[in-house]
């Protein structure tokens, strides 16, 4: 069945090759499915680090560390100009199909591993698995977005590209339905002995389906073009970044564009709904069926502002959003706070569900674990868990040692929350929309692969990535409150726009179109 | 124009200076083996302050050259 949908594919692709669609088609699955890959290992991380680096043993916590920040803060930049060397010296085709064979691989054989419990060594591989994962991730959007804009008539670069832009959010959105698929198709024990590993599994029917697309597809004609007048770099690092007119504009592509498009997409997409679920306290259900409601509706803006920056420009679009994010964040965030707290509530009723001892047999203290659920007049409901020290219950000191709210607001807030979310990404969308087109345009054919990854990577995994680490690093300063934590995507995106407003120009390079 | 973009080249220059000196001393402040949170560990720092010197380093340079005026139209 499988084998006739690949020749069914393959003969329509065949016959379709000059279509543009076909090129958008083929390069925007294989980038979904790198982006699918790459999320479902951060959407599975408890449970990751349950089989494979449990917190107890020293070396598989560090080995977890060193999984979360080196993938995406060295690797991501290193992937780029590894395969952005590759891709300006081989071609754009077989460099981000190679991309997706790595990433898909990587996928599955994680979905394969023993658990740390059966093979001791399964830490240290899942580890070299993320890395290359990270590496992948870092070597395929710049391929992408490259081979759809050089096969782009000039004028439509920033609406043809931006379907790539739809992929990193759609990624997120079919990671989540397939990990919900499977969590609610089986029980909960299944689910936790093997469940888990089909998310992984079925990376290599996708990867495989996309690997057969893009095989059937050409090089890209500006490149081929090169290569047949023997014109392509020889060393594509060298005269990116040892070239001075083109490294000024590499910096230029960095800090003028993509280091506050990049928390700026991080902030919408991600730290939105790290602050519903722990600063607000919101149900896991609600927070993250409503940030998919929101990210449906708010996906077509891609298009629709990558289309709008072939009309008006590709500068204007992003810094308009970019300026747009520093004014609105905090009221933003603020509205989103003040509609969960229950300060703002009025109870109607309220229950002890229930109050036990634990640690019962230890000599020192115990602990008294109380669990209230509160209904509010508006229907809103809080489950309240506070924990006690016995010690200090007995001596009068009536304090929790802890206390835990998960809020289950009324539906009647659903499309508020949904409004100040969808607000949230339609910033991303203005930013992120016109991105490639911008960065593909600012750099000649022959080390366009290699110039716009590691700007765009740089952007995206190390100022992007570092939003929530510099966050709860604002957040523990003295001083602080629950809104402290975006200063840090505030004063990048800020620092971003005025280099951005003085340096950038608007106009595009028009001399290469095909 | 071009004046304020040569000016802001030394400021581009500075904040570059101040990111790192702000990460390497919040590093300092904040590595503490009896916390929890990630910024308690020394290897996310490690990380971010190897990865991040470059990227300062490469703004200085973006602030050298808007000193220079190689950003002028």
């Amino acid at each position: 069945m499988l084998a006739i949908f690949f020749k069914m594919f393959t003969a329509y692709m065949g016959k379709n090759n000059k279509n543009i669609w076909s090129v958008i088609g083929a390069s925007s699955v294989g980038t979904l499915i790198e982006w699918y890959d790459f999320y479902i290992f951060g959407s599975l991380a408890t449970i990751i680090s349950e089989k494979f680096f449990p917190s107890t043993n020293p070396t598989t916590a560090f080995l977890a560390t060193l999984a979360t920040f080196a993938a995406g803060f060295i690797v991501r930049p290193f992937g780029a100009l590894f395969f952005g060397r590759l891709g300006d010296i081989v071609g754009r085709k077989y460099t981000f199909l190679l991309t997706l064979v790595i990433m898909g691989g990587s996928t599955f054989l994680i979905g394969c591993m023993p658990t740390y419990a059966s093979f001791s060594f399964a830490p240290y591989l899942i580890l070299l698995l993320r890395l290359l994962q990270g590496l992948a991730l870092g070597g395929e959007y710049g391929g992408a977005a490259t081979y759809v804009a050089e096969y782009a008539p000039e004028g439509k670069r920033g609406y043809y590209t931006s379907w790539i832009q739809t992929t990193a959010t759609l990624g997120l959105f079919v990671s989540l339905i397939v990990i919900i698929t499977v969590q609610k198709s089986l029980s909960k024990e299944a689910y936790n002995e093997w469940g888990w590993r089909l998310p992984f599994l079925l990376s290599i029917f996708l990867v495989l389906v996309s690997v057969v697309i893009r095989l059937k597809m050409k090089e890209s004609p500006l490149f081929s073009k090169l290569k047949s007048e023997g014109k392509t770099s020889t060393n594509p690092l060298k005269e990116s970044f040892g070239n001075k007119a083109n490294m000024k504009m590499v910096l230029l592509a960095l800090f003028g564009a993509t280091m506050g498009q990049g928390v700026v997409w991080y902030t919408g997409q991600f730290y939105a709904q790290t602050f519903l679920l722990k600063t607000c306290g919101l149900e896991a259900t609600q927070t993250n069926t409503w940030i998919g409601i929101a990210l449906i509706f708010a996906t077509p803006f891609f298009v629709i502002f990558g289309w709008l920056s072939d009309k008006i420009g590709r500068k204007s679009i992003m810094l308009t959003g970019m300026l747009l994010a520093v004014i609105c964040y905090r009221p933003i965030f603020k509205n989103l706070y003040n509609i969960c707290d229950v300060k703002n509530k009025v109870e109607a009723t309220s229950n002890i569900i229930t109050c036990k001892k634990i640690n019962p047999n230890k000599a020192t203290d115990s602990l008294v674990v109380k669990t209230s659920s509160i209904v509010f007049t508006d229907s809103s409901k809080l489950l309240l868990t506070e924990i006690y020290s016995l010690e200090k219950l007995k001596a009068n000191i009536n304090t929790p040692v802890e206390t835990k709210k998960v809020i289950t607001l009324a539906s009647s807030y659903q499309w508020k929350i949904v409004g100040l979310i969808f607000i949230l990404v339609l910033f991303v969308t203005m930013v992120y929309g016109p991105i490639a087109a911008f960065l593909v345009e600012l750099f000649p054919t022959k080390i366009r692969y290699t110039s716009m990854s590691l700007p765009y990577h740089i952007g995206n995994g190390v100022f992007g990535g570092l939003v929530p680490f510099i966050a709860t690093l604002i957040t523990v300063s003295p001083g602080s409150n629950y809104l402290s934590g975006l200063w840090y995507p505030m004063g990048v995106a800020a620092v971003c726009f005025v280099i951005g407003i003085l340096y950038l120009s608007s106009k595009s390079v028009k001399s290469e179109s095909p | 124009m071009n004046t304020i973009k040569k000016i802001l080249g030394i400021i581009w220059m500075a904040v570059a200076l101040a990111a790192i000196v702000f990460l390497v001393n919040a590093a300092i402040q904040n590595i503490n083996p009896d916390g929890k949170l990630d910024i308690n560990k020394p290897m996310p720092w490690i990380i971010i302050i190897i990865i991040f010197t470059p990227i300062a380093l490469g703004l200085a340079l973006f602030g050298w050259y808007a000193l220079k005026g190689e950003y002028e139209k």
